[in-house]
């Protein structure tokens, strides 16, 4: 492809970044099948935001749509990010733990339905202290539960990212799906430089933080299912590939032994290099799990 | 947080409700509805207190073209007036398309 090819091919490209929560949840969904569950009218909003003086959000930052993905019946449950940092709250915990709980009593009752979840979130919303982390703990305990009949994908598409215990509930998921500006990490940079230094971490080097919490990095290294460009149709292709894939053999969070012969193995004498690591991680093409 | 709320006179009814926005940073949601009655009734929560004269300024301007019938409720983080402008025309725009 040419220069110019290539160029007009980003110009034209259809960016999902840019969509909100809403709007990405409906472009992953058949053409006009979609609904919204408790949309913003029904104005199940935080009741304790306004306490603090915080303004609330008439969705509480959680969009949930039904419909259909793939041809097949689907829930998608989207955060958005530009509200309170995607955070989780009691009530948004709340709608996405009842979205997959919904979705798992229909495939119980013979109707196949898969789970999408697109994180944008720095984890539980401090303000809710105790209810943001039951939240998440009541969230892990329902992605477990519909897993087993139908997968459930995590989307993160940035470029707010996935950390805290929400990085926690992903790595529960079925199949993870990410571009290179999404970041996925338990801590996020700005808390580790906050809790151990600047010479720990930097959390205003961006080429360091993507180079070690960035979508490529997590792909690479096997942490990630796809690796995706910001491309709305690329990325509706994606999760329609992943729900039709169905249930795998096999979870991540199942292989339990493959990482902690990993972890067993790394040296943390010396510094890790990003690169280093990828290539001692790299799991392309490698049969250590047959070992 | 300030609440803040206005009643304007309206002469026409609505039919479609639209939402439109989010409540982050220098942003802000709006919520309309159609209403009953010759009002439009606005109810504003706005994590910047202090700036009511503002608001109405902004409302006032926007009901001297708009007499539509409705409840509208914004949820604001600090968006700044042309943001405000923009979001309700926003609103009106996909409440009657």
């Amino acid at each position: 492809m040419s220069n110019n090819g290539h160029g007009a091919s980003f110009i034209n490209r259809q960016s999902f970044i840019e969509l909100d929560a809403r709007e990405r949840a409906t472009a992953l969904f058949d053409p006009g099948t979609s609904r919204e569950l408790l949309g913003p009218f029904d104005r199940m909003e935080s009741p304790w935001l306004p306490m603090q003086g915080i303004t609330p959000q008439a969705d509480d930052g959680c969009v949930v749509m039904k419909g259909k993905i793939a041809g097949q019946a689907a829930v998608v449950v989207a955060l958005e990010g530009a509200f309170q940092g995607g955070s989780m709250g009691e009530v948004s915990g709340e709608k996405m733990t009842a979205a997959l709980d919904l979705a798992c009593a229909d495939n119980e009752k013979g109707m196949p339905t898969s789970a999408v979840i697109l994180l944008e979130t720095g984890g539980v919303r401090l303000q809710e202290a105790n209810l943001g982390l039951a939240a998440i703990a009541e969230l892990m305990a329902s992605i477990l539960a519909l897993r087993k009949h139908a997968p459930v994908i995590c989307l993160m598409a940035g470029t707010v990212g996935c950390f805290g215990g929400m990085s926690l509930a992903a790595g529960l998921a079925s199949y993870i799906v990410m571009t290179r500006e999404a970041r996925l990490g338990m801590n996020g940079p700005e808390v580790i430089e906050q809790e151990n230094g600047v010479e720990e971490f930097d959390s205003s080097d961006r080429a360091l933080i993507w180079a070690i919490h960035g979508g490529e990095q997590r792909y690479v290294t096997g942490l990630a299912d796809e690796l995706v460009d910001d491309d709305t149709p690329q990325i509706a292709d994606a999760i329609r590939h992943f729900v039709s894939k169905g249930v795998p053999a096999l979870h991540r969070s199942s292989r339990a032994a493959l990482y902690r012969n990993r972890i067993e193995k790394l040296d943390t004498s010396g510094q890790w290099d990003p690169k280093e690591f990828r290539a001692c991680w790299a799991t392309n093409g490698s049969n250590e799990e047959k070992r | 947080m300030e609440q803040i709320e206005f009643n304007y006179p309206a002469k026409r009814k609505v039919l479609e409700r639209a939402h439109v926005g989010v409540v982050g940073s220098g942003d802000l949601e709006i919520l309309l509805e159609p209403a009953e009655g010759e009002v439009a009734h606005v109810f504003i929560r706005t994590s910047v207190d202090g700036f009511r004269d503002t608001w109405k300024a902004v409302l006032d301007r926007f009901f001297t073209k708009y007499d539509g019938a409705v409840r509208i409720q914004i949820n604001d983080a600090g968006a700044t007036p042309g943001s405000v402008q923009l979001r309700l025309e926003q609103a009106v725009e996909v409440s009657e398309r």
